[in-house]
């Protein structure tokens, strides 16, 4: 009895602290709406929104409703997402890895980079990128061309855009092209384990995949047209680049920065994982007659990546809530054009505030859900 | 019998090896070195891709020349194991010397031998291509105190020399007053800090001038944003930790709650949050200052990360120290404090390190709501129309400014993890 009173007591307390302080902020919040005369609601996400968004991955314009604008600013914020994971992860693994070369030069270098990048805020890094570094750019009528065809001038980079005819065949093709994949694989396996063969399943992998749309090509069902970027005159001394793509320069920043920033965490996390490794297993693998390639195949990288992969979708994570610096530098995310400018027009701070947030919540407790998963799969699994 | 590759040396001639390699290196070395500093190239004949790989090929030629294990040669060996292993790895070597080589003409230049520091006005660096540090000069006090008032900068130094003072008064603390080491740091240093920042930095008595806190800013702002929020994060994310490993199924289920919520959104919307729509959350009459609002929000936000940290040094203590303590009678409260929380501690001060990092970093988020720090006034000192056009000088000397405090934080946790490691 006693026991359970100890228990139950502390908890009591708690749960009243916790129902006083939200319903001291509910109270509160009711009163001061009532005085202002608003009420509470999400029907403003049907109205009209009358403002424009620079850049944007669908089609917008003010004529649109406030929820339009919403998705507007979301698939801005997965773009600048996925494209910093991409390039941190290239930049981190070959960073993680040159902090273990044998070379002293190499090995400084890289130890240097991480020192250095993960040491000054990421808010700093951005205002570095836009502010001063891609300033130094040339006008558009001034700039040579990079690699030909594109051009990275002070208004953004400037890249051909791809006309595909009969996009979803080439899209068919590929799905066809992973099928067959999933099958040979099953099937290799099966005869390794049956008669000790081994088939080169990469190279089949990666032929199917080049062969199965190369005949969509060949065959004329799928065709490719390119429209370079051409420059164009807009008043006496604006030029600009038409027909290609245009990425603005505050993507180009944001995306530089905080790649090169998560980099440094990556790349810890990259080398912990290698570290992590006895020489044991190399040594054991070497001893029971595996190459080299099947010794990183089979043991090393299976054992790396158990360590590696956890720490690193923690970072991926920070990556995407970071991408919301992009209000900064007037990149329009998510915050800066529905914490920002929605917010401003509609004035429904506490709506508005509270659908930004839980978006970002459903993206870091969906992703964290997906990683204990995984995790619980790929653990050691001890008697 | 012939060896086939002239270019692997053997014992026997490596003297001669030895010679012509170091001098294709240093030939390599050389052109590079000219090219950059002086700008000379000797070897214009040479049709144009190979004029440019020259350095390297003859570089990388040299080097191969000089690979060969237990030469006998000290230095030579040192060199090979380091810097010149495999071909791929001389190649590298070579590639960052050269970029040093070529960076670094520009980079001074820039720097130090063109730029100006003299003057007081843009004028005196109107003349030179390299950096304006006068820019630097001239906003200087703006950088490290905002738009405080220019007279009362001492009041600012004085609370931050007082501060320091009071920090150390634990070194002070022998025999007995050494029991209320934590007490002193944990509850009376804090309010000891608010009292003096409210009347010397703030002011309004005592015959000090009233100084609102929108005129703060500037590195003092930084360091009494991060300041408060190292101080309270800490004990807020200890207790939470706790929560979440406590048996109570109310109390751990707060706590998960409290974590995941504030490590799932970014700092930015929080800052918003506080900024916007706390106000909904108050009477109508309350007032919180804005400054007080955001180290509030910094807070929370933090105490989240740092509970996760300290959860993962709970975990890592074996069971048996937990059954050691409860069979010697003590309650849970003397458990966790004298037993558990200096072992867990100890192991986490690089996780929790990180996160103070983390935290000094974030500091320059509070643009958000109009408060601005170092990095919010280099962009407020950028935009004067009397200074335009020196953005990099500004963002440079912030970076080493920020780089230079974490770095020492970081080197600090380290010295504290050797000196409270223990074996076990």
């Amino acid at each position: 009895m006693n026991l359970r009173i100890k228990s139950i007591i502390p908890q009591l307390l708690t749960l009243l602290f916790v129902v006083a302080v939200i319903g001291f902020f509910t109270i509160n919040a009711q009163l001061n709406m009532e005085e202002r005369g608003i009420d509470f609601g999400y029907g403003f996400l049907n109205q009209e929104s009358s403002f424009d968004v620079q850049f944007s991955l669908i089609e917008y314009d003010g004529s649109h409703s406030y929820a339009k604008a919403y998705l507007v600013g979301l698939l801005n914020t997965i773009l600048v997402s996925v494209l910093g994971i991409i390039f941190c992860t290239i930049i981190g693994v070959i960073v993680g890895i040159a902090r273990l070369s044998p070379n002293y030069l190499i090995r400084n270098t890289a130890a240097w980079y991480v020192e250095f990048f993960r040491n000054v805020p990421l808010l700093l890094q951005i205002f570095f990128w836009y502010y001063a570094a891609l300033r130094a750019l040339p006008l558009p009528e001034n700039t040579e061309p990079l690699f030909g065809v594109t051009y990275l001038t002070v208004k953004g980079y400037y890249i051909p855009r791809l006309i595909w005819e009969n996009f979803d065949i080439l899209i068919y093709s590929i799905l066809a092209a992973i099928i067959s994949i999933i099958f040979i694989r099953n099937y290799a396996r099966k005869l390794q384990e049956e008669k000790g063969q081994q088939l080169p399943v990469l190279l089949i992998s990666v032929g199917l995949l080049l062969i199965f749309p190369g005949i969509t090509f060949i065959t004329g069902m799928v065709q490719l047209d390119v429209s370079l970027p051409v420059l164009k005159q807009l008043s006496k001394t604006s030029f600009i680049y038409a027909e290609g793509i245009s990425v603005p320069p505050e993507l180009i920043a944001l995306v530089l920065a905080l790649s090169l920033y998560t980099a440094t965490f990556v790349a810890e996390c990259v080398r912990a994982g290698i570290q992590g490794i006895s020489k044991g297993q190399k040594e054991a693998a070497a001893s029971v007659g595996l190459t080299p390639n099947q010794i990183l195949k089979l043991v090393i990288m299976p054992q790396a990546l158990r360590i590696i992969i956890p720490p690193t979708t923690n970072q991926y994570l920070n990556l995407t809530k970071n991408s919301s610096l992009a209000a900064a530098i007037a990149y329009p995310d998510l915050v800066l054009v529905f914490a920002g400018t929605a917010l401003m027009q509609t004035g429904r701070a506490i709506e508005i505030v509270s659908i930004t947030m839980l978006t970002y919540l459903t993206l870091s407790l969906s992703i964290s859900i997906l990683m204990n998963w995984y995790n619980k799969k790929i653990a050691i699994k001890e008697k | 019998m012939i060896n086939i590759n002239i270019l692997k040396p053997t014992s026997s001639n490596f003297q001669t090896y030895l010679y012509i390699g170091s001098a294709l290196i240093f030939i390599g070395i050389f052109d590079v070195f000219l090219r950059s500093f002086f700008n000379i190239n000797y070897l214009t004949f040479l049709p144009d891709s190979l004029n440019l790989f020259f350095p390297l090929i003859i570089g990388l030629v040299g080097l191969q020349m000089i690979r060969l294990e237990y030469s006998g040669n000290r230095i030579v060996d040192k060199i090979n194991q380091n810097i010149n292993n495999n071909s791929f790895n001389a190649g590298l070597t070579l590639i960052i010397i050269f970029l040093t080589l070529l960076v670094i003409p520009p980079a001074l230049d820039w720097m130090i031998l063109e730029a100006t520091i003299s003057g007081d006005t843009k004028e005196a660096c109107v003349a030179t291509e390299g950096a304006c540090w006068t820019y630097i000069k001239v906003w200087f006090r703006r950088f490290m105190y905002g738009m405080y008032p220019n007279d009362f900068h001492w009041r600012i130094n004085t609370a931050f020399i007082v501060l320091i003072a009071f920090a150390f008064v634990g070194y002070f603390m022998r025999g007995k007053l050494k029991n209320y080491i934590t007490f002193y740091y944990a509850i009376l240093y804090p309010i000891i800090a608010f009292i003096i920042i409210n009347f010397l930095i703030s002011g309004g008595s005592f015959g000090l001038e009233w100084v609102e806190t929108n005129a703060w800013g500037g590195l003092s702002l930084t360091f009494i944003v991060s300041f408060f929020g190292l101080i309270f994060c800490f004990p807020l994310g200890m207790i939470l930790a706790l929560g979440r490993r406590s048996e109570l199924p109310i109390i751990k289920y707060i706590s998960i709650g409290y974590i995941e919520f504030w490590r799932g959104v970014p700092l930015i919307t929080v800052l918003f949050m506080s900024s916007v729509m706390f106000p909904m959350f108050l009477p109508s009459d309350a007032f919180v200052d804005k400054l007080i609002r955001v180290i509030a929000a910094i807070i929370l936000f933090e105490a989240a990360y740092v509970a996760e940290v300290i959860r993962g040094g709970l975990q890592a203590l074996p069971r048996g120290q937990y059954d050691a303590a409860k069979s010697l009678g003590m309650g849970y409260w003397k458990m966790q404090i004298f037993v558990i929380l200096p072992q867990a501690l100890k192991l986490v001060i690089p996780g929790i390190a990180n996160t103070f990092l983390a935290l000094v970093k974030d500091t320059p988020l509070i643009f958000v709501v109009g408060l601005s720090e170092v990095v919010g006034m280099l962009q407020m000192a950028k935009t004067n129309p009397k200074w335009l056009g020196y953005a990099m000088e500004g963002y440079i000397f912030a970076s080493i400014l920020f780089w230079a405090i974490c770095y020492a934080m970081s080197k600090y946790s380290q010295y504290l993890e050797l000196k409270y490691k223990t074996e076990r």
